[in-house]
This record gives structure tokens, sequence and C-alpha cells, in this order.
């Protein structure tokens, strides 16, 4: 069994990632999700947060937005609609995207079709903005 | 024979077209590059997403979902693929042409084949050949194809299959093989079929799905739709840059021909006159002697 993990993540539009890894963090669907070398095969879709994991020491923060994770025999694939570094992340648009966010969740009722797509948008603020700030 | 003058004008004509024609090569070439790039920066996620798939496919009997199961051959729908621009070889006549191939001959024995259309192209050449075909017609999409609007025209096919409104779905476009070489394709969408996995990738120990299977899959599925028209959106781009591309170059090389045999016969039309012109003098010259 090797004692890494070997992570490769990507977009629809790139390979963002494919690097070797202590451990990792993941926010499943049914919640954060830890995988460390030896892990059972998992296959789990992913929501809207910040996947985090440790390489050599090192410990990097992503904010992802849907997807799925894959690992199996220590290789982890994760598939996911955008991902972005704590560097990508543009702070004050995440933070105007909150504020949109937050006002139009204030003045739509909960019936409304914009509020699910609305409160997507507050989530990916919000995680955008963690993940930027350092993680939790 | 036209005059000098004449001949100057078509010489200038020429050479505004050619460089019009070699303007339009030159960001055929930028574009293109950085469409090839996005097509194949592409490609990683679409075969993930297909051997995930052909995984979860080898381990659960896949024909409960809608999308998966076969349901015959009644309404069809086809996405076609076009460029909103001309000017680039056959490009979209090509496809055109398969298209109004596949309803008019209708092969498989659909009852009906509806038609939507990406690229203002592709809708002017079928307009009056298949138009009660088309249902809808998308422009200004093709030029910078996001994710998200291949994730909207999905979503929009996956709607009108699971109300049973079509029992299949095509999209055919124009595959990038190399900047001269596109290739017409067409691929089926919907029911979605899984690719067979090698053998070796299976696996005795059982997946752990979280939240579930049929919610994995539920999940999964829309996703291999939408990344299947994200693939044939920016293929077709390639494509049409490509396409653009050597069918300028090769209209600007026309030009520099054109030009050639045109400057050579202004210059047969200028000797000639100066000639006629010493004649004359000579002639005149002569007969005061």
């Amino acid at each position: 069994m090797a004692d890494t993990l070997k992570l490769e993540m990507v977009t629809p539009y790139k390979q963002v990632l494919s690097v070797e890894v202590d451990e990792l963090t993941a926010p499943g669907f049914v919640g954060e999700l830890g995988l460390l070398p030896g892990h059972t095969p998992l296959l789990t879709t992913l929501k809207v947060g910040q996947l985090t994991y440790k390489s050599g020491g090192t410990v990097t923060n992503i904010a992802v937005n849907w997807g799925y994770l894959e690992i199996e025999d220590d290789t982890v694939t994760v598939l996911v609609d955008t991902a972005e570094k704590a560097d990508e992340i543009d702070l004050a648009r995440a933070k105007a995207a909150l504020g949109r966010a937050e006002d139009a969740l204030n003045t739509l009722s909960l019936e409304d079709k914009k509020y699910k797509v609305m409160e997507a948008a507050l989530q990916r603020a919000l995680v955008r903005i963690q993940v930027a700030g350092g993680g939790h | 024979m036209p005059s000098l003058k004449d001949i100057k004008k078509r010489i200038g004509s020429v050479k505004n077209t050619q460089q019009i024609t070699n303007a339009m090569k030159m960001v055929a070439a930028a574009k293109l590059r950085r469409a090839q790039e996005a097509a194949v920066s592409a490609r990683p996620y679409a075969e993930k997403l297909q051997s995930v798939m052909s995984n979860l496919a080898q381990r659960e009997e896949a024909d409960g979902h809608p999308l998966l199961c076969q349901r015959g051959t009644g309404r069809a729908l086809i996405v076609l693929m076009t460029a909103d621009r001309g000017l680039c070889g056959g490009f979209n006549a090509n496809v055109s042409k398969a298209a109004e191939r596949f309803i008019r001959d209708n092969e498989k024995g659909f009852d009906d084949i509806d038609l939507v259309i990406v690229g203002r192209k592709g809708r002017d050449f079928l307009k009056n050949r298949v138009g009660e075909n088309i249902v809808k017609v998308h422009e200004d999409i093709t030029s910078d194809a996001t994710y998200k609007t291949a994730q909207l025209i999905g979503q929009e096919i996956i709607a009108a299959y699971s109300e049973e409104k079509y029992d299949a779905v095509y999209v055919i476009y124009n595959a990038f093989q190399s900047a001269i070489v596109q290739i017409v394709t067409e691929e089926q969408v919907l029911p979605i079929q899984p690719q067979e996995a090698e053998e070796e990738t299976v696996n005795s120990i059982d997946y752990i799905y979280e939240p579930d299977r049929t919610e994995v899959l539920e999940q999964l599925l829309p996703k291999m739709v939408e990344v299947q028209i994200f693939r044939a959106l920016l293929e077709s781009n390639a494509s049409e840059q490509g396409s653009r591309m050597s069918s300028m170059d090769s209209a600007s090389r026309n030009a520099a021909e054109m030009i050639d045999k045109l400057t050579l016969q202004y210059n047969r039309a200028r000797q000639a006159a100066i000639t006629k012109e010493l004649m004359e003098i000579i002639s005149g010259a002569e007969s005061i002697n």
C-alpha cells in the first residue's frame, strides 16, 4: 500500500491538479469527508465547499463547486465544475457577490424559483471568501 | 482590351481583397490555437467522467434510469453544430448536409425528427430545405463556448427527453482532426450508452456510494450529456477556425496569382502603348523628311 494518495482534479476547462498528497478533506454530499491512503473504494457527490489537501507539510485549500469524487486504489479523482485556489480568488468580487446574494435572499420569497439560485450563489461566495482568507 | 486605368483599378481591388483574406487568416490562426487548447484541455474531464461512468455501469444493472433505457424509434432530435459566420470553406455546408441527409434518409426509421441548430449559418442553409423540422436556433454562442452554455443546451435536451418528447437525441458536428481536416461526426447523446471498460478495472470490492447509487447516477448522467455537448461545441469551434484558416489561406494565394496575371497584362498593355507612340513619332518624323 502506498503511503500517499494520488489526487487528480479536473474541471471541464482543464486538468487543475495532479499531485501526490498525504491526506485530503472534501465536502461530501452527506458531510465532510476525510481521506487517507488505503481508503476503501468510494464514489460520492460533492457540494459547494472547501477541499483541503496536505502534501509534505503544506496545506492547500481549494474552493470547489459541485462535482464528484472517486477513490480507488489510492487514486482520488475529483470532477468539479469549478476549482479555485486561494490566490486565484478575487476577494472583492466574491464579497460583492455575497452582498448581492444576501440582498436578493432578503427580498425573495421562499417559493420563488430564484431563491435556490441565489442561495447557491451565496454558498459559493461564502466558500470563496473562506478559502481566500486561508481556510478554516 | 481593357484600358491601362481599368487594369490598374482591378489590381488595386484584388490587392484589397487579398489584404482582407490575409488578415482573416491570421485571426483564424490565432483563434484556432486558443480553440484547440480549449478542446484539448477539456478532454481529461470527459475521459475521467467516462471512466467513472463505465465503472459505475459495470457494478450496476444500469437500466433503471430513464436516461439509459432504450425507448425505440419514435421521435428523434438532432443537435447540429454550425458557425455563426461564413467564409470558412465547406465547414457549414458539410455538417448541414449531413443533418439534411439524416432527416431525409432517416435510416433508423424515426417517426419524426426535430432539429436544434447552433449557429446562424446552419439555419440559413437548412431553413428552406427542412425548415419545418427546426425547433430552435442558438446564435452567438460558438465563438466563446463556455461550459454554462453547454449546460443550458444539455438541460433543455434532458428536459425534453424526460418528458418523452423525444426518444433519441443525436449531435452532429465537425470533429477537429487538424487545421485542414475536419470530420463530420454523428454521435448519439441520449439514451446514454455507457462504454465498456477494460476487464482489469473490475474490482471485486464493493464500492461505497454516497449518498446512494441511484442518487449518484441521477447526478452523473446529466453531466455526461452536458460534457458531450460541451465537447462537440469546442471541437466544432476549433474546426471552424481551422477551416477558415485554410480556406482564407487558399483565397490569399488565389489573389496573389490573380495579381500576378493582372500585372503581366498591365505591363503588356503599357509596352504596347509605348510602342504605338514611338511608331507614331517615327512615322511622323519620316513624313517631314
